[in-house]
């Protein structure tokens, strides 16, 4: 039988605040063990949380760039299970009331639109972090907690079950995470965790209106990984259904090495968690004109940008879906454009000599040394024929190792084009001298000895000679 | 109706152990305390919401500035057990 894949996700996003959600510990990565924290995020007795301000506004900001009802009313509830992650035994969260609900954001898969509808969203405190003592969490003797992650804020984004294909999923991370970068609430990088994905998927009949059971995979990092835990768990799931077999509910793990997902434990109920509201903090009214003021001041949304590339810019869909895939990237455009005329060479350079060269280096976008108005002017001089397309690359390449400007590259290397006739006839008649089995083979009608010459002069002119003044030159020496 | 078994659940989700004779001191004790949860069932909350708070008070927010955080043999001074400045805790799973 055929089975219908139905996936929802869970997207974890570590907000870029400055301190904790409810403490005025920094959120700084790399400090050493337990040195970013205080009586309120070790859960020490007596104690208050107080929420970051911050925190609400992010959880506000990400809300609107994604199409949700932001709550008049919310509150904080305690999720309480016990584990060494945990300093209090409990996380707190929220349950009834999150801050965001009914949202969407849209995705483009095969030329479609679709929109994938968002549940909620809710802010919460993110947990520590175990070391343990052993290759693996089960043939551990025991594990070292550190709790400077705990009370980083987070905010859960959680999807309908809307999703049908690996595909899907991959765009609907992709756009949401260039949403969440866009608004500046979070750095959103995968592989530095501070966005986490967790899957629920299960399959059901095509034309079954039913859900069928479905497992959940917790914590991918990377693209990759969500795609393959998919067609891992349509794979089992299928099997198990062919066979007759009934698919568990319960929270499955993906071991990267293997390749395979592994049963954790099965789902504990909702009311397990025995949420109740924390008496710690106090519920949160929300002005209007704040939420206003703040939807106000979001910028363009990937979405919004990406048509704008193909109907004013008259970008082809490929080029405006990877402009617009990284906020970086998107204003690198733009900073280009504000410079240089032609949206298609731009286009080109960025996703070709930019990109090429981002991913040879393996750096980050951030870290690019180019500046947007230096590759402007580089199209420019090349467009004016100052240099050609060639020497034009070279510069590209010095440019994005040194952040130099253009001009003074090509002054210090002298790669300024040699229109001037007279220099390149010199070279011409060199060539010509030098080759005469090819100028008869021109004369005596194999014309694709020409190539064979420009080649020849370009090379001699250390690539600087004028392509266009080449070929002139060389067919008038050649017909005489 | 609180049974021996739904005791022993809420025990076990607070890892606490319980005797045979606890156990049963604990279910007629929470069946007390329900029966006395029914009295207020009694009162109509049509149309009322939830309490979220006991204090007529909201949007208690502080402002993003770092401050000081606590020395770490501070952190780990009741630390039954700790190693690289961490607080070591028995096997997991
Ligand atoms: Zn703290």
């Amino acid at each position: 039988m055929d089975y219908e894949v139905v996936i929802g996700c869970e997207v974890h996003v570590e907000l870029k605040t400055k301190t904790k959600i409810f403490c005025n510990c920094p959120t700084d990565f790399g400090g050493a063990p337990n040195t970013h924290v205080c009586p309120v995020c070790l859960g020490l007795p007596g104690t208050l949380p107080v929420l970051n301000k911050k925190v609400l506004e992010y959880a506000i900001k990400a809300g609107l760039a994604t199409n949700c009802e932001i709550a008049e009313y919310s509150k904080f509830d305690r999720k309480n299970y016990f584990y060494p992650d945990l300093t209090k035994a409990y996380q707190i969260s929220q349950f009834d009331l999150p801050i965001c609900k009914n949202g969407y954001v849209e995705i483009n898969v095969g030329g479609k639109t679709k929109k994938i509808g968002l549940t909620r969203i809710h802010m919460e405190e993110d947990a520590g972090k175990l070391v343990h003592q052993g290759a693996t969490i089960t043939s551990a003797t025991g594990s070292l907690a550190d709790y400077n992650r705990a009370g980083v804020p987070l905010i859960e984004i959680v999807s309908e079950p809307d999703l049908r294909s690996a595909e899907e999923v991959l765009a609907f991370l992709t756009n949401l995470k260039a949403i969440i970068e866009y608004t500046g609430v979070s750095d959103a990088k995968m592989e530095q965790g501070s966005l986490r994905c967790d899957v629920n998927i299960s399959l059901r009949p095509f034309g079954q209106e039913e859900f069928g059971t479905r497992a959940e995979i917790k914590n991918l990092n990377s693209f990759r990984a969500v795609e393959r835990v998919i067609n891992y768990e349509i794979d089992r799931q299928t099997d198990i259904l062919e066979d007759g077999g009934q698919v568990v509910q319960e929270t499955r793990t993906w071991d990267e090495g293997k390749g395979v997902t592994l049963s954790l434990r099965s789902k504990e109920d909702s009311d397990e968690y025995r949420y109740f509201p924390d008496p710690d903090l106090t519920p949160l009214v929300i002005d209007r004109a704040w939420v206003e003021e703040l939807r106000s001041s979001l910028p363009e949304m990937p979405m919004a940008k990406r048509k704008r590339l193909i109907e004013e810019e008259g970008l082809p869909e490929y080029d405006a879906g990877v402009i617009t895939s990284s906020k970086v990237l998107a204003e690198f455009y733009d900073g280009v454009r504000a410079h240089y005329g032609d949206a298609k060479k731009t286009s080109n350079w960025i996703m070709g000599e930019l990109l090429a060269r981002v991913n040879a280096e393996g750096i980050e976008l951030e870290d690019i040394k180019v500046k947007p108005e230096h590759l402007a002017a580089l199209l420019t001089v090349l467009d004016k024929g100052e240099i050609n397309g060639k020497i034009a690359k070279e510069v590209f390449a010095e440019m994005f190792n040194t952040g130099k400007e253009p001009e003074s590259i090509i002054k210090e290397k002298g790669l300024v084009q040699i229109s001037d006739e007279g220099a390149i006839v010199a070279i011409v008649d060199e060539v010509l001298a030098n080759n005469p089995k090819s100028v008869e083979d021109y004369r005596a009608g194999k014309k694709q000895a020409m190539g064979f010459l420009v080649g020849q002069v370009m090379k001699a002119s250390k690539g600087q000679a004028n392509p266009g003044v080449v070929n002139k030159l060389l067919a008038e020496r050649l017909e005489q | 109706m609180i049974t021996k078994e739904v005791v022993e659940k809420v025990a076990k989700l607070s890892r606490l152990e319980l005797t045979e004779e606890e156990v049963a001191v604990h279910a007629e004790q929470l069946n007390k305390i329900l029966e006395t949860m029914d009295i207020l069932k009694q009162i109509d909350t049509d149309g009322i919401e939830p309490l979220a708070h006991v204090l007529p008070i909201q949007n208690v927010l502080r402002e993003d500035e770092v401050g000081e955080c606590m020395p770490r043999e501070k952190v780990l001074s009741n630390a039954p057990e700790q190693a690289d400045g961490m607080f070591q805790v028995p096997k997991i799973v």
